[in-house]
């Protein structure tokens, strides 16, 4: 199935939604849908039967900080009946970033929207289910997002001597016996 | 008779707990010996991989990506590569793509050769065990062979190989390959109609079709449960359109299904390895010829200042590619993996996302044990071979 054709068939199986075609160099036909219209495109893509759409294979995100909109989500859906794969992107600003859940169409979203809620700080209306995924529940941040704190530059200081004299690696070592 | 006090019991199972493959914790609420509810909890192993990765050179990312489902290596950076490649809007030489099969087919017997054995371990057949590593560990001698690196070889770069195969590999897969189907028959005469293996397998764990797709379950989860899905066969790359070899499918779902899936699979890899390897010629392309990409060989290194020059370049600043998105999906041993990959033009990634089979079928497992024994939970956390690297990375 050509990717217009598809597009066609979505825009027909939800009147009025705003899917809009993106350029893409691999399988997956890429469109942005609008992140009001998630739900009701993503019932019809499973629903309908010209598109088929009843394997959600990823859903992630990709922090574009400090452009804008800042955040993209990303699901990749396949079609076995037809052969198709589809990348869905939805647009989310910084200020409000949440989107409506998938997990009532496709079970499997719903560690995935954790794993991003975790990772990202993207909030899912309605999920089941929402606490963090991969990170301890008292963690503080969301360490993929790009201003997260971690990416510490310093020069190298290969020409510089060994930090530690002898004494004090000597008695680091003293220290560490006792504490054992 | 004075009347029996229950009630309903919480066992903490895992995360240290030697079947669950790692580092998974269930939280199991029992009536008697069957299970009322089942909580997983991951993350134990998560070592921020995907984080990582965006602060690496897009060839230093191929060592970190091996090391997230760390039974598939060569199929975790094959899929990244690839990915890669495509932003890179690369070509890839014939014969690179037909050694990439071999390695993606070996690796798929390689890590059901593990699940087999840890799988038969936990529901009692021990032996099993001992001969499926004793096949494993020539499979490990290959890579050895290949890149001085028996379990992580990071053989594969963007662009190729890194470099050519060695002398007598073609001698040494085909003694493999030769031997092995003996073998498989020799697990089969272990497991297949033995009956204490039967019975604690067969209508255990079941999942339908549907909810198998649902979950977003593929590979031979789903195969079991109906599904012909696969990525080979549906969205063919490398080539493997123009190779000959069957799906393996069962519609039982169970566990026993899940097994006759693999070792069929087994069958068909070591079939696809014999077509790919005829199509290898011994001495050839290795990487695409690509000055920004590929680096030049050593002796040309140590002669050539324009080969120095580009070395050091390759080495020290890595190479750029192109603003976009890719995603190029394979058939890993356990189903459709592939990275979402995200340039934004610089030498290193934006960000990587890698689809974590595991991590799907670590969320279903629920589905599948609850109702069922508490002794059957372990068959079945085993036969949905999850590798907990994949779940966390």
């Amino acid at each position: 199935m050509d990717a217009d054709v598809l597009i066609a068939a979505l825009q027909h199986a939800v009147p009025g939604a705003h899917v809009e075609r993106a350029s893409s160099i691999d399988l997956q036909t890429t469109v942005y849908v609008a992140k009001d219209e998630v739900e009701p495109v993503a019932r019809a893509l499973r629903d309908v039967p010209e598109l088929g759409f009843a394997l959600l294979a990823e859903l992630t995100a990709v922090d574009y900080w400090p452009k804008a909109p800042r955040y993209e989500l990303v699901y990749l859906l396949v079609s076995i009946a037809n052969r198709q794969r589809l990348r869905m992107k939805v647009q989310l600003p910084d200020d409000a970033a949440r989107v409506a859940t998938v997990t009532g169409i496709w079970p499997g979203a719903n560690w995935l929207e954790r794993e991003v809620w975790d990772l990202f700080g993207i909030a899912f209306d309605g999920h089941p289910d929402p606490r963090r995924l991969l990170m301890p529940e008292d963690w503080e941040g969301h360490p993929l997002r790009k201003d997260y704190p971690v990416q510490i530059h310093m020069t190298p200081r290969a020409s510089e001597a060994l930090q530690v004299t002898a004494e004090e690696f000597r008695a680091n070592v003293e220290r560490d016996r006792r504490l054992r | 008779m004075p009347e029996i006090r229950t009630e309903v019991m919480t066992v903490n199972m895992g995360p240290q707990h030697p079947s669950t493959h790692g580092v998974l914790r269930l939280v199991l609420e029992l009536d008697g010996e069957t299970v009322l509810s089942a909580a997983p909890t991951i993350g134990y192993l998560h070592t921020g991989i995907e984080k990582t990765a965006e602060q690496k050179k897009w060839q230093q990312v191929i060592p970190l990506v091996e090391r997230m489902d760390y039974l598939s290596a060569q199929s975790n950076s094959m899929a990244f590569c690839m990915s890669v490649e495509k932003l890179l809007g690369l070509e890839i030489p014939e014969r690179v793509r037909w050694i990439r099969v071999l390695i993606a087919e070996l690796q798929r017997i390689n890590s059901h050769l593990v699940w087999l054995g840890t799988h038969g371990m936990e529901v009692g057949a021990v032996s099993v065990m001992l001969y499926c590593f004793r096949e494993r560990e020539l499979l490990l001698n290959l890579n050895e062979m290949l890149a001085g690196f028996r379990l992580f070889p990071s053989y594969m770069r963007v662009g190729g190989l890194r470099e050519d195969l060695p002398r007598g590999f073609h001698a040494a897969v085909r003694a493999f390959l030769d031997a092995f189907p003996a073998k498989l028959d020799e697990y089969e005469d272990l497991l297949t109609r033995n009956t204490i293996y039967l019975q604690r397998t067969q209508g255990v764990g079941v999942i339908s079709h549907a909810d198998a797709i649902a979950y977003g379950l593929v590979g031979p989860i789903a195969r079991a449960a109906g599904s012909d899905y696969d990525v080979r066969k549906y969205f063919p790359y490398l080539g493997y359109d123009q190779l000959d070899f069957a799906v393996p499918t069962r519609t039982t779902g169970d566990v026993y299904g899940r097994y006759q899936v693999r070792v069929a699979e087994m069958r068909e890899s070591v079939k696809l390895c014999r077509q790919a390897l005829e199509r290898i010629a011994p001495i050839g392309d290795y990487a695409v010829a690509d000055p920004r990409i590929t680096p030049p060989p050593k002796d040309r290194v140590y002669t050539e200042m324009e080969a120095l020059i580009q070395h050091f370049l390759i080495y020290s600043q890595g190479f750029t590619v192109p603003a976009g998105e890719a995603y190029v999906p394979v058939e890993g041993p356990r189903g459709e993996q592939g990275f979402s990959v995200v340039s934004d033009g610089t030498n290193r990634p934006w960000r990587i996302k890698s689809r974590a089979p595991s991590l799907l079928a670590c969320q279903a497992l629920e589905r599948m044990i609850v109702g069922g024994l508490i002794a059957d939970v372990i068959a079945v956390i085993g036969s949905i071979d999850v590798v907990m690297g994949d779940v966390d990375r």
